[in-house]
């Protein structure tokens, strides 16, 4: 739906990396164009008419992000460069200086490295303990089998509420329910999940949420950090600079300005921000219950056909979410991919950034399809079609 | 070279590598490739003895080209001594970066003569000399 409005499907492609990144609608690109040909100048310094429109439309992205998310108030949506920023905000901003060696903190296999790595780098700092809750034989993450895992020493449980390999979709409300009786924090990356569905901060009990506006139609580099106000209290920042401070001497005396701008050191990406807000008003004029039924349909159909095809093994054919991963009897997947380019198809092959999959699935590398809003069956058709006469795969790539 | 040909050599590499087998030998040198830009991961044993090449083979995951390249790669290694081997290996690099190389020495490697008409490509066909590359950074610090 809605193609006319991605100006890239102008070109003869075919696009199924959206996990990686989204395409982005013309409005969101003309809201950026906007900023920089019409009212170009920083944030903050409301001292003049076109300052104060960015000012406005800045603050106004905040305030769309929180009914976005559902919070209670716009002071707990930071701005960040993104998903990886955000988590690493939580780790080395909150949990840092709220955690105590010891303490535990769970995550899985099926994360994403930006979900990992801080983590584990803590761990080492910090001499706190990281710990996997199982997966099923799908590799989804059931939420009574958190409760292997989870002892008195847990502190933390961080999830993706999608995954970007398996495409399974955690049961945030269940989860959130059963931590907060717990008292355990809850941190979410919903880096595949916003833009797709919708997400409530408060019915789901999230503590932090960490999203990229680049998978969700909006620019890269910008992301969003949700934190209960309360929790960003009690976060330090890991950027010092200007735009968070309110007074400093050569003494040492300082104060910082409150949340969230305590967490905005430096001259943002407003451009950034800016698209974040087109992009949201973008989806919501869809409606996520559209997505959500578009993708749905598209993935079913994905993998019906590609089971039909006799050389093509589906790995995730449980998917929730609009990824499928896949690969042909033999052919390593970036040969597959290679071959799928030549016809214009984008895929992508790899371990898509997470490498502790493979400790699970027992294959390393896979060719992954993440559909979206504009793709289409026939998209899907030619995809089938091009996979069907790969016997000549070598002619091709060779 | 004949693109039929040329096929065909790189499938025969890719379908039947030469000596692709982990070595656990401590006499070998052992370099990981790990490719930045794909996600071909092999590893690279090399025997070195008295100034030659004295046996190589690899092991692990990689695409066709990367695959192919290895295999023809270490197939001509074998017996050269370490000048030889730097030799070759300026001409097969200048070779897929399109500058002046001697076709002669190269020899079945010319089968990646056109690899720069697809640009994507070319770090594949680069993998196992950026691992020989490693190995003779090892030799020279090992003194
Ligand atoms: C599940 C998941 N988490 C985190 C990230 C990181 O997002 P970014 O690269 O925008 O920081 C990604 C991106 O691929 C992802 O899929």
């Amino acid at each position: 739906m809605n193609r006319e409005d991605f100006e890239m499907l102008k070109q003869d492609i075919i696009y199924f990396d959206n996990s990686a990144t989204t395409l982005k609608p013309k409005s969101v690109v003309d809201s950026i164009t906007d900023y920089y040909t019409k009212f170009t100048s920083n944030a903050h310094r409301g001292d003049y008419k076109t300052s104060l429109k960015v000012d406005t439309l800045y603050e106004g992205t905040r305030d769309k992000v929180k009914d976005f998310l559902n919070a209670e108030s716009s002071n707990e949506i930071v701005f960040t460069s993104g998903t990886t920023n955000s988590l690493n905000m939580v780790v080395f901003g909150f949990a840092k200086y709220n955690l105590k060696p010891g303490d535990e903190v769970i995550i899985t296999k099926t994360e994403h490295a930006s979900n990992v790595l801080p983590w584990l780098e803590l761990a080492d700092e910090l001499g706190i303990r990281i710990k996997y809750a199982p997966l099923d034989e799908n590799l989804k993450l059931r939420t009574e089998d958190l409760l292997k895992v989870i002892t008195p020493n847990t502190k933390i449980v961080s999830l993706a509420h999608v995954t970007n390999t398996v495409g399974d979709i955690r049961d945030l409300e269940g989860i959130g329910k059963m931590l907060k009786e717990r008292n355990i924090y809850f941190v979410v990356d919903a880096a595949q999940s916003a833009g797709h569905r919708k997400i409530d901060v408060q019915k789901m009990n999230i503590d932090f949420l960490a999203f990229s506006a680049h998978k969700m139609c909006g620019p890269t580099g910008t992301g969003v950090l949700y934190g209960k106000e309360k929790l960003l209290e009690k976060m330090r920042p890991i950027n010092y600079g200007g735009g968070m401070n309110n007074f400093f001497e050569s003494d040492g005396s300082r104060e910082y300005k409150s949340i969230p701008t305590l967490f905005e050191a430096g001259t943002q990406n407003i451009e950034g921000v800016i698209g974040l807000g087109a992009a949201i008003d973008y989806l919501e004029a869809i409606g996520f219950d559209e997505i959500e039924k578009h993708e749905k349909e598209l993935r079913d159909y994905l993998i019906d056909k590609l089971s039909t095809i006799e050389n093509i093994d589906v790995l995730n054919k449980n998917s929730e979410a609009g990824n499928v991963l896949f690969n042909i009897k033999g052919i390593f997947p970036q040969d597959t991919a290679i071959y799928l380019d030549h016809y214009n198809i984008c895929v992508r092959a790899g371990n898509h950034c997470a490498k502790l999959l493979k400790e699970e699935l027992g294959i390393k590398n896979t060719c992954r399809i993440s559909l979206y809003l504009y793709n289409t069956k026939e998209e899907i058709d030619k995809l089938i079609e091009t996979l069907k006469n790969s016997k000549n795969i070598f002619e091709v790539v060779i | 070279m004949e693109k039929e040909l040329r096929r065909e050599i790189i499938l025969d590499n890719y379908q039947n590598p030469y000596n692709k087998k982990t070595i656990e030998d401590s006499s070998y040198i052992k370099i990981n490739t790990n490719n930045e830009s794909c996600i071909d991961n092999l590893d690279i044993y090399f025997k070195v003895e008295g100034g030659f090449i004295k046996d190589a083979g690899f092991n692990g995951e990689a695409c066709a080209i990367s695959t192919s390249a290895t295999s023809i790669m270490l197939r001509g290694l074998i017996g050269k001594s370490i000048s030889e081997v730097k030799e070759l290996l300026k001409n097969y690099i200048n070779m897929i970066n399109e500058k002046e190389y001697d076709q002669d020495l190269l020899k079945e490697l010319n089968v990646y003569d056109e690899i720069y008409l697809q640009p994507n490509r070319k770090n594949c066909a680069l993998l196992p000399a950026r691992a020989v590359e490693k190995m003779l950074k090892e030799i020279e610090n090992a003194g």
